[in-house]
Order: structure tokens, then sequence, then C-alpha cells
């Protein structure tokens, strides 16, 4: 299984993640290799084995509806890139 | 004179409640260490030193009053730097992370400063965790301390590299697919993965979250013990963390492995790996035989599919919790330029990861995109619990299986950068215990041509206690973990103050 360049610019628009002309080349050369490892997967009988999405006994775990100590927004958006009052600001989405 | 940074977690902490010296003496002559070898080793990213030593007088005033006395307090220990600590920088070693501090502590951090130990800082490690190597730091690679122009194995290989320096007594790593394990064999330092869910991944900054897990470095399977103790046990902060009994791990040390059934598996004992490598395992199961262990063949048939079912799963679940990374909240933002909202993402995450995260992220978005998510993503978790299934197996007929924890030694900075398959094949022997959530542990096993070798030990879910029994037994009747790299004796110039960073 190879990867082109055509693909590698899909999947870089669906990471959201710009990638240089080189870079393009580059992954397309790069990730060929790896899934021609992972091709040895297509070798396995799975036949026996039902789909699970999780190795743990539990799940959906739930915790009681009640209040918690919070953290203070200006704690919370001290980090923040930019930031106005206790708002985040971005750039427009809409014109 | 013996200085006291060459102490185990054991020894150090029985001085300290004995009051033969204080928990200052301690963490001052490790930041002194740090400041006379880190220059050669570069283990930390930051050191608080002021904050360690304000922590070791606190612990001080506990061990005067017996106060919360534990087997940590005053013990002065490092942190991966994907661990958040409160009000302290942590990067998870990438540039987008470079200027984030946390506002909380993580379960695991919070649980060491509540035994009252020390904390000396943050350690190196590949960007987000993704690497075998430590060069896929943002921030420049760590060296082995064994042969600075090799590394000290990944991801955690500032960890690893701290305590087999004499930088820290003990150090936090996480391991997703060998990355405690590994590093631990490379540096001839004990490295713990416990089983998934044994220790809570709250305040983790999350790579694959269905194999993530921390684990403790040590320089004894007695401190690794002392150590899990510590962060181990339930946690209502992570769904995941399992409401299992804690046990007295240390009280586990007897050693005795008279009648302790060991298996070989046959799948991990084949063509490329070294044979330096192959010969340490070969003798340490000698000397479990003569200790009185049985020593039983055993076979995990689909061994040969695990790296490539990890190379699926593993960036399919970082590409997903790497999708938070968008410049809004926290970290990198590139605005500048940007035509819009989209744009602006685009280049935020182009500038903020480095090359191995970027290609995860790709080919993880790529295995669960339309189209090729039954060939890739459905069938890899399905071949992962045929792994499962083999390691269920073979727990049925013993108790621990034993490995080299890596094909080879620490090989050199720059020999593998630029061939990412070569680099994931250092992780063969350790991604079937992530894939299958048991625990495991790396302990020195011996010496190849002067570079330190790894045994791994497997155990069945929540089996720590036994695995490190196992460790323990081979530590009495050997002398492999007490050997130290010669690094001091070249570079050590004694100063009196840390002239690293403070924070």
């Amino acid at each position: 299984m190879s990867i082109s360049r055509e693909d590698v610019q899909h999947i870089a628009l669906l990471a959201r993640m710009h990638l240089t002309e080189d870079e393009l080349q580059v992954m397309a050369r790069q990730l060929s290799g790896i899934l021609e490892h992972i091709a040895v997967l297509q070798e396995a009988d799975v036949s026996s084995v039902a789909l699970t999405a999780t190795l743990l006994p539990q799940s959906g775990v739930m915790r009681a509806d009640v209040p918690q100590p919070s953290y203070t927004p200006d704690l919370l958006l001290a980090n923040a890139p930019d930031r106005e009052d206790q708002y985040l600001r971005v750039k427009a989405v809409l014109d | 004179m013996s200085a006291l940074w060459n102490l185990s977690i054991a020894e150090a902490g029985e001085r300290l409640r004995r009051r033969e010296i204080t928990s200052v003496a301690l963490t001052q002559a490790h930041l002194d260490r740090i400041a006379a070898v880190d220059e050669q080793v570069k283990a930390f990213l930051t050191v608080t030193a002021e904050a360690a030593l304000e922590d070791a007088r606190a612990a001080d005033k506990r061990l005067d009053h017996d106060d919360r006395v534990t087997g940590l307090t005053g013990i002065p220990l490092a942190l991966k730097d994907v661990l958040v600590t409160k009000g302290v920088r942590t990067t998870a070693g990438s540039r987008f992370l470079e200027h984030f501090v946390p506002p909380y502590d993580g379960t695991v951090v919070r649980r060491l400063r509540e035994a009252g130990a020390v904390t000396l800082g943050k350690v190196n490690m590949d960007e987000f965790a993704m690497g075998s190597s430590t060069e896929n730091s943002a921030y420049g690679p760590t060296r082995n301390p064994w042969d600075t122009t090799r590394v000290p194995g990944g991801s955690s290989g500032g960890s690893a590299a701290a305590v087999a320096a004499g930088e820290a007594m003990g150090s936090l790593g996480s391991d997703t697919g060998g990355s405690v394990r590994q590093p631990g064999a490379l540096t001839n330092t004990v490295g713990l993965k416990p089983t998934y869910g044994r220790v809570s991944r709250f305040g983790l900054i999350a790579f694959a979250s269905s194999l993530d897990q921390i684990g403790p470095f040590t320089r004894s399977a007695r401190d690794s013990a002392i150590l899990l103790g510590a962060i181990a046990g339930y946690d209502p902060a992570d769904s995941t963390s399992a409401n299992v009994p804690v046990p007295d791990y240390v009280q586990a040390l007897t050693g005795d492995v008279r009648g302790l059934k060991i298996g070989v598996p046959r799948e991990y004992f084949v063509e490329g790996t070294e044979p330096g490598v192959v010969k340490v395992v070969q003798d340490a199961i000698a000397v479990y035989r003569e200790l009185g262990a049985e020593i039983l063949d055993i076979s995990l048939p689909h061994t040969r599919y695990g790296l490539a079912a990890y190379y699926i799963i593993a960036p399919a679940e970082a590409s997903a919790n790497l999708a938070r990374y968008d410049g809004i909240k926290y970290g990198l933002s590139v605005r500048e330029g940007a035509d819009d909202l989209i744009d602006s993402l685009m280049h935020t995450r182009e500038m903020g990861f480095g090359p191995e995260v970027r290609r995860r992220i790709m080919l993880g978005t790529y295995a669960l995109s339309s189209g090729y998510y039954d060939a890739y993503y459905k069938r890899a978790e399905q071949v992962r619990m045929l792994i499962r299934q083999d390691f269920d197996a073979a727990f049925a007929t013993c108790d621990v299986i034993i490995s080299p924890t890596s094909p080879t030694v620490a090989f050199k900075l720059g020999e593998r950068t630029d061939d990412p398959v070569a680099m994931y094949l250092a992780d063969l022997f350790t991604i079937p215990a992530n894939l299958a959530g048991i625990c495991g542990v790396s302990i020195p096993g011996g010496f190849s041509e002067g570079l330190p070798v790894g045994v791994q030990l497997l155990g069945q879910r929540f089996e720590e206690a036994t695995i490190l029994r196992a460790a323990d037994a081979f530590e009495r009747v050997t002398d492999y973990h007490t050997r130290w790299p010669t690094l001091a004796d070249t570079v050590a110039k004694p100063k009196r103050k840390s002239t690293k960073k403070l924070v």
C-alpha cells in the first residue's frame, strides 16, 4: 500500500496541519514505508475475534452529580494566547 | 567518604528516619550533582532548586516530628515533563507547550507531595512521548551516562538518565509502548510499567490513552516497590483507573523464587537481536534456575503482529488526543498572516509539532479516515485482542515471562533519526505488554561491550508484586544494578550552588 502526495495533502487537511511541498513528498515516502510494515496485519486470522472497544472491565463510569470545587476563570485562562476579559479571542470564523 | 547522591532510596530513607542525614543535605547533594554532570547528560529541562530545598525543609520537619513519615519523605525525585505540575512549566518536550504553566498537579505528583517527596525538576523526553531515543525532544537530546555519544532510549530518556547519573534517586516516566522499560534497559536502571489502570493518568499529558501508563525509574527493585506503592491506586479523576487494592510491594520482596514458573517465549528469541543481549538474558535464566525457579518454554504466537497493531492504534489515539492543540486555549498560537481561524490552526500545528509527532498524527488520521478504518484500525484492535489472549493463555501456565527488553544496546545519537521504521523496532519486545494491558519491568541484567543490557520480566494484570519479587531476587545474587557509569569521575567538579535556571 503506498500513499500518494495527493493522499497526504487530503490527510493533512483532515488533521488541520499545513505541510510544505517538500514535506508532502517526504511524508508520502515515509508513510508508505510504515504502511508496508503494517501490511502484515492483513495476514492475521481475526475471524474468531469480536470487536471490542476497551480491554477494561468497567465502562461508562459516572460520578455522583454533586457540585465540586472548581478553578477560577483567571487561573484557567492564564495560558490563553489571546483573551478579552473572561473570553478567548480567536480569528474571525465568519466575515 | 560516600557521596549522598549514590545512596538508594531505601538506604537514604533509613538514614533520614534515623536523622543521621537531613533531606536538605540530600537534596543539595543532588542539586550539586546536577550542576556537575548535567552539562554532559542533559537530562533536565527545568531545575526547581528553590522549591526543592523548600520541600526538603518541610520533609525534615515531618521527619523531626515523626509526622506522616513515608518511605519517600525527604527523597529527591525527578519528573518526566509530561506530568503536569502546578506553577511549574510543563512542555511535554514540545515547542507547542514551551511556555505552558499548568494550573494543577497531576494525581501522581500530588501523591508524591503528600508522601513528602522532594521534586528536583522536570526531565527531558521525546516530544509528546513519541520516540525511542529522546532525540525527538524540541529541546535537544539527552545523552546516555554510560556513553554520551549514545542515546539513553526513550521516550522517558531524561527520567532514565537522571537516575543512572545520580542526579535523582528515582524518577517517574510514562510507558505507552516501552518508554519506561526500554530507557531503563539502556541505562542500567529498573524501569517498571504498571498494569493499565494501576496508576492514575490524571495529569499525564495524553499520547495514546488506552496504552499510556506512568511508571518509576530506580536503581533497585526495592526502590521501585517503594515508589510504585506511593503512586498506585484508584483515582476517581481517572475513569480507567482500577479500584483494586494496592498490596505492600516492599513486603513482597522475600528473595524467594523457588517454584516460581518463568516462561521463555520462543517468539522473543529470534534473529535480529544482538548476540550480546541474548547471552545476558540466557545468563539471567540460568540464575533463576539456580535460585529454584522452574523454567518453561512458552509460545506467544501473535507476537509478530504486535508492532504493526501498535503503529495503528497508538497514532490513531494520538491523532485524536493531539487535536486539542489548536492554539486557542493554551500553547503556541500562530495568527500573524493567517487568513482565518482554520488557516491559523493549520500554521499553528505546522509550527508547534516536530517531524515525528506530525508523522504519527498523519498516520493516525489516515488509519481512522473513511475507507481505511476497517482495514487498519478495526483489524489492529482485533489483533490486539489476540495478543491479549496469547498472554492470558501463557499466564495460565507460568507466573512470569522473561525476555530481552530491547533487541540492542544503546545506539549512537543520530543513527536512526532518518529511518522511522528502524526506530520503531527498538520497541519490538515492549509493545505487546501495552497492547495487553499487563505489567512489566526491565532490570539491569548485565553488560554487552561495556553497555547495559536490560532483562524484561512480564507479569499478569495487577501482579507487580510478583515481577518485583523476581527482580529483587535476581539483584540479591548479582551486582549489575550497583554499577555506575564513569561519567562522574571524568567531569565532576564540586560546585556549591546549582547554576541551572531557577523557577
